[in-house]
């Protein structure tokens, strides 16, 4: 047991691009809530872009071999376990080492185009396996305070708990590993519909109006089912939700904001940092959790 | 679907061209119906999926919990059904591959275990592939404009990602908005993020783009 | 020894790669063969009456065949060398078709084969010693697993010919899963009204002992002869002495504890309980999972309220043991449940409708129970969650059906029409209210079925949109069907008050256990097998044991009545004769060599070896050897193989025959 503890203390860390822009905050607030838990990470030197919805959409070829590049590079530089924040990149590694495991062509043609090859079992986690792998009980023993004016809808999206048949850590169509970790917060959790529904970030430029209605029905439904704030594991995730509802008010006058939340941040909170720590001041949507609590509840 | 469109049909399968590593060596001559059955796209995209796309009964699960099905114009059952039949045209020139997320939401629920989306992603490459007129071209724009971000830098560089998208389009106005936004908020950087080995993810994009 | 040699063409399944004229020339002059001939068809009229006039005109003492498998015609051959005079054992048969003609192509070499085939059957046929066939006597007694309506109908039929039948049932009471339906297809009478009578037939059939509540634990023992085990669970009720008066059950304070699985979990029922009130037999049964006596020691109000002293709480299991002749599998179906198991079981449940979660999403034995005017609501239309009668209700088909990635790839036949009923049923019962049915394909196949659907759609207006649905989940208290029609290549949502689901049929539980008791196959999918798929389809492979109803693949009543009648008939004929014939193909021990080590007892998996005594002038027992029971023993060879001391012979199957066999080759 002590054993796989230490094996899980140290990972190869994949930031993806989305990390360095645009998903600050998320980086910012990983970071810091691992360090809190005792976890650290190893950066993947000269990591480069997973290629994306982009490339898995028109050029088989070409996805799969900038997604194994990082592999690559993962383990030229003795990386057994890598973790991977974005939910995107996170598809793309494991879908793209499946294909290569399982389809001797695509690994030759791969391996010839990075002229590498690939020894080892590199394994790729998502930020939820990373919470379960150091334990939820470990949150609840450095937890500061418990958030438990909050009622979070926790979301999902498509890609985190997609292909079934290869993300084995949580169910596919009503998943409750994200539930698990923000209670451990102190935070109630909410049961609603749109946990697993696809937010459209593909198209987040080119079809805005197709991402706008999509995101403002995961929105509404959260709202409806009585929840004060989203937490997304995933960068485009929250940028669809988080920075799109300022246009959203263009297409639907009437939406009322509604803060969006990476759960590293629930979780940096409930570690006792504050929102500019973690970068929530860099959200959209403001948040404060001071708002939300009733004003005569003393909370330290 | 008139019995013209068939004959169109027949006309594209002839001009079809596989992409180089579909060709066989040895060239002999091939009469018409050799050389359409050689040429058939649904045994291509079988081939690049490794599944066979007879596999789909044509139920429309995939189409009833599809998240942009609304905005398709036809059902992505039926683009199965069309490459299944043969009807190519009709299939590659339709906006729903284009629209289609990726999200992965009918390859899980498929009773059949046919992965639809990546079946999508195979139409789709086949469209660029046959330079076919793809109807969404602001999205194909996006594809390409993202991805040269990757070609120059080896990551994505947002400002610039958004400066090619919009030369692109002409689009000048869409994003005013969250731009200014991400830059105050110090999202979006001003120059890129490159990565040392630029070289070789440039090699990795011309050795895989079949010129 | 004057030795025939016949060789068919088999029209030209073997002729056609293998020169019969050539085989039969040669094999002319092969020592020991007196006649050889080939001709077109061997098995045919002309072609037995060659055979039986060679066996005249030259006097034969023993004939080779080379024709098809021994499966198909080694009875036809043997029968026409026995009119002939000659004993039928003394007949072999060389496979030229299956084991030669059909897997060659090459002409030459398959000849040659062929040639070598037939001569190593001649020199086995030379050591052939004349056998003649085992009698057993036959137990004149049935018995009927499973008391659903196949088990019913053959229970009636056995019994009705005049042979005693046992029929066991696991549940407190016989009806099965047609006990529960409301109105049947396609002629709505109700189902009860036509099954209850049948039920209280078997209750008092002088000739059918009924044990309801049991369980068959093993059986032993072979066709015409099986020994079998009943296990009798404690009800806690004395049979004899319960007048069934049911006061027990209305004082029994316990009132919430238990689901009431007759009625499919929508109500509850008290601890001591008759699952339904035309329950046969009609005496209680006591759950001691729930009951407050069984878990605390205290309460024993039944027995207070009981006037003739009819509870028993120190009641145990009993066990017996029967004697039986011939047994009837008729163990039924269950439904696929929609509910999340965990990850090993073998069906993953549906996660897109909800994993059971919501409360108005039920299945097809739900809806009946609802629809029974014996059910829950009495028969109203009311859903579970607040009993509001549901105003918009959607059935699905094909859920767990015709779906690979949920392991079941069979259509279950008899779900297409039970929703038209359904549908039907409830536009009945909600004029107002709006029915939609989500399908695939409609497989009305069958006597007024196809008619039933299109009376549905054109009488009662049920709604039939073509399209699987993705998924459901509730909104305001509806819940959102997500479908796509795709004749019409739409998307639609519909905001239903009740979702019905008309999930898969699926063998029940313990089915592979059950099949592994009596000693017989099953498929995949738990579904026992036929012998036949379409000549033997009510018998499995073990002689004996036979197939009625739903345990062997999806059917609906007027089927599963039907195989049971057939099941039935064949028993009769196999009870109807006071002595079975058996091949006397079985094994032999040498005493003399015998050693003792009785290993072959270890081994045979009939139980045919038993030990004899053996003794000498004077009485006194000086060695104990093995000796096999003829009636027992199947002839697989298994302690030939065995015997250290090689003192066990399979007669027609020796040493010497089998190596002067491979010696010829």
């Amino acid at each position: 047991m002590n054993l796989l503890k230490e094996v899980f203390m140290k990972y190869g860390y994949f930031p993806g691009c989305s990390q360095t822009g645009s998903a600050k905050e998320y980086d910012i607030s990983l970071r810091k809530v691992i360090e809190k838990l005792g976890v650290s990470f190893d950066e993947i030197e000269d990591w480069s872009c997973c290629g994306a919805t982009s490339a898995h959409v028109t050029n088989h070829k070409l996805s799969t071999a900038l997604a194994m590049r990082n592999i690559m590079l993962a383990e030229q530089q003795g990386m057994e376990n890598i973790i991977a924040p974005c939910a995107a990149c996170y598809n793309r590694l494991i879908m793209s080492q499946f294909e290569i495991a399982n389809h001797s062509g695509i690994r030759k043609e791969t391996e010839e185009l990075l002229s590498a090859s690939f020894q080892k079992d590199v394994k790729v986690f998502n930020v939820l396996e990373l919470f379960l792998n150091i334990g939820i009980d470990k949150i609840i023993e450095n937890r500061k305070r418990e958030l438990n004016d909050l009622k979070v809808a926790c979301y999902y999206g498509c890609l985190l708990v997609r292909p079934s048949g290869l993300t084995k850590f949580d169910d596919a169509e009503q998943p409750e590993s994200m539930e698990k970790i923000a209670e451990a917060t102190g935070a109630k959790t909410i049961d609603w519909n749109y946990k697993v529904e696809c937010c459209g970030a593909a198209h987040s430029i080119a079809r805005r109006d197709i991402v706008v209605d999509l995101s403002k029905k995961i929105l509404d439904d959260a709202k409806y089912h009585g929840a004060n704030v989203m937490i997304v594991a995933c960068p485009m995730c929250h940028t669809n939700l988080d920075m799109r509802q300022r246009v959203m008010k263009r297409t639907y006058p009437e939406h009322e904001d509604f803060p969006v939340l990476y759960i590293t941040e629930l979780i940096g909170l409930a570690l006792g940092m504050d929102e500019k720590e973690l970068g929530i001041d860099l959200h959209f949507i403001d948040f404060n959790y001071k708002d939300l609590v009733p004003e005569n509840s003393g909370v330290g | 679907m008139s019995v013209n469109t068939l004959k169109e049909t027949n006309k594209l399968l002839a001009s079809f061209v596989p992409p180089a590593s579909f060709t066989d060596e040895e060239q002999e001559p091939l009469n018409t119906s050799v050389q359409l059955h050689r040429h058939n796209i649904a045994d291509e995209i079988s081939e690049r999926t490794f599944q066979d796309v007879s596999l789909c009964y044509q139920c429309g699960k995939c189409s009833s919990g599809c998240p942009v099905r609304y905005y398709m114009d036809i059902a992505p059952n039926k683009v199965v059904r069309l490459i299944q039949l043969g009807f190519y045209e009709e299939a590659l020139k339709s906006s729903t591959p284009w629209l289609c997320a990726g999200c992965q939401t009918c390859s899980a629920r498929c009773p059949k275990e046919f992965d639809l989306a990546k079946f999508m992603d195979a139409v789709r490459e086949i469209a660029i592939e046959k330079g076919i007129e793809v109807k969404e071209k602001n999205i194909l724009k996006f594809h390409k404009a993202f991805l040269d971000q990757i070609k120059s830098h080896g990551r994505s560089y947002e400002a610039g990602l958004v400066a090619e998208y919009k030369m692109k389009t002409l689009d000048l106005l869409q994003d005013v908005d969250s731009a200014p936004g991400m830059y105050l908020k110090g999202k979006l950087a001003i120059l890129p993020h490159n990565i040392k080995d630029r070289k070789g993810v440039k090699s990795i994009f011309k050795k895989t783009s079949g010129k | 020894m004057k030795i025939g040699v016949f060789i068919c063409h088999c029209g030209e399944n073997i002729s056609s790669t293998v020169d019969c004229p050539r085989v039969a020339k040669i094999c002319e002059s092969y020592p020991g063969v007196e006649y050889s001939v080939d001709y077109k068809y061997m098995c045919s009229d002309p072609g037995q009456n060659l055979i039986r006039e060679a066996i005249q005109l030259y006097k034969l003492d023993a004939i080779v065949i080379g024709s098809c498998s021994p499966h198909m015609h080694e009875r036809t051959f043997r029968n026409a060398a026995f009119s002939a005079g000659i004993n039928p054992f003394m007949v072999e048969i060389a496979n030229l078709r299956e084991h030669c003609s059909w897997v060659h192509d090459d002409i030459e070499s398959s000849t040659l084969k062929a040639i070598e085939l037939v001569r190593m059957a001649i020199e086995k046929v030379k050591r052939d010693k004349p056998l003649s066939k085992i009698n057993v006597p036959v137990t004149k007694r049935v018995l009927v697993i499973g008391g659903g309506i196949a088990g019913i109908q053959a229970a009636l039929d056995v019994a009705n010919a005049g042979y005693e039948v046992v029929l066991v049932e696991k549940e407190p009471s016989i009806g099965g899963h047609m006990s529960q339906l409301s109105e049947t297809f396609p002629t709505l009478d109700c189902s009860q009204c036509i099954l209850t009578p049948r039920m209280v037939e078997v209750h008092q059939h002088p000739k059918i002992k009924l044990l309801t509540y049991s369980e068959v634990v093993k059986v032993e023992g072979f066709i015409g002869n099986f020994k079998v085990t009943i296990k009798k669970k404690a009800r806690h009720i004395n049979e004899d002495l319960c007048s069934g008066c049911g006061m027990c059950i209305s004082k029994c304070p316990i009132k919430k504890k238990a689901y009431n699985s007759f009625e499919e979990d929508l109500a509850f029922r008290s601890a001591v309980y008759i699952p339904f009130s035309q329950a046969i037999p009609n005496i209680p049964v006591i759950d001691e999972t729930v009951c407050t006596y069984f878990q605390t020691g205290k309460c024993g109000m039944c027995l207070k309220v009981c006037d003739r002293g009819a509870i028993n709480f120190d009641q145990k299991d009993t066990v017996m043991v029967a004697d039986i002749g011939a047994i009837i599998v008729a163990t039924g179906y269950k439904l696929y449940d929609i509910e999340r198991k965990s990850a090993d079981l073998k069906y993953k449940g549906y996660g897109e409708y909800g994993y059971g979660k919501y409360r108005d999403v039920i299945d097809g034995l739900q809806f009946e129970r609802i629809a029974s005017a014996s059910g829950p609501t009495s028969g109203e239309m009311k859903r579970p969650s607040d009993g509001k009668e549901p105003k918009k209700i959607v059935f699905i088909q094909c859920v767990g059906s015709r779906d690979d990635s949920k392991g079941i790839s069979y259509c279950s036949k008899i779900c297409c029409m039970y929703t038209a009923k359904q549908a039907m049923l409830y536009r009945h019962k909600v004029h107002d209210g709006e029915a939609y049915v989500f399908y695939m394909d409609i497989r009305a196949g069958g006597k007024m079925y196809e008619e039933f659907v299109r009376r549905a759609i054109e009488e009662d207006k049920v709604k039939y949109i073509r399209g699987r649905v993705s998924r459901i989940y509730e909104e305001n208290g509806k819940y959102i069907v997500k479908g796509e029609d795709t004749i019409a290549g739409m998307p639609v949502e519909i905001d239903a008050d009740m979702v019905v689901l008309a999930t898969a049929m699926i063998p029940q539980d313990n089915a592979p256990a059950l099949a592994r008791t009596i000693g017989i196959p099953y498929d995949k999918y738990g579904f026992f097998n036929e012998s036949h798929p379409k000549l033997k389809p009510v018998e499995s492979t073990t002689a004996g044991v036979f197939l009625a109803g739903a345990c062997q693949s999806p059917k609906d009543i007027p089927e599963s009545v039907a195989m049971a009648s057939a099941a039935a008939c064949k028993t009769i004929i196999l009870l109807s004769s006071d002595t079975l014939e058996r091949e006397p193909v079985v094994a032999k021990v040498n005493e003399d060599l015998c050693a003792g080590c009785f290993y072959c007892q270890k081994v045979c998996p009939f139980g045919a070896v038993e030990v004899k005594d053996v003794k000498d002038i004077n009485g006194i027992v000086y060695k104990e050897v093995a000796f096999i029971n003829q009636g027992v023993c199947q002839g697989c060879g298994t302690c030939t193989a065995t015997c250290l001391s090689k003192s066990i012979e399979l007669s027609g199957f020796n040493n010497e025959e089998i190596f002067a066999e491979i010696a010829a080759l």
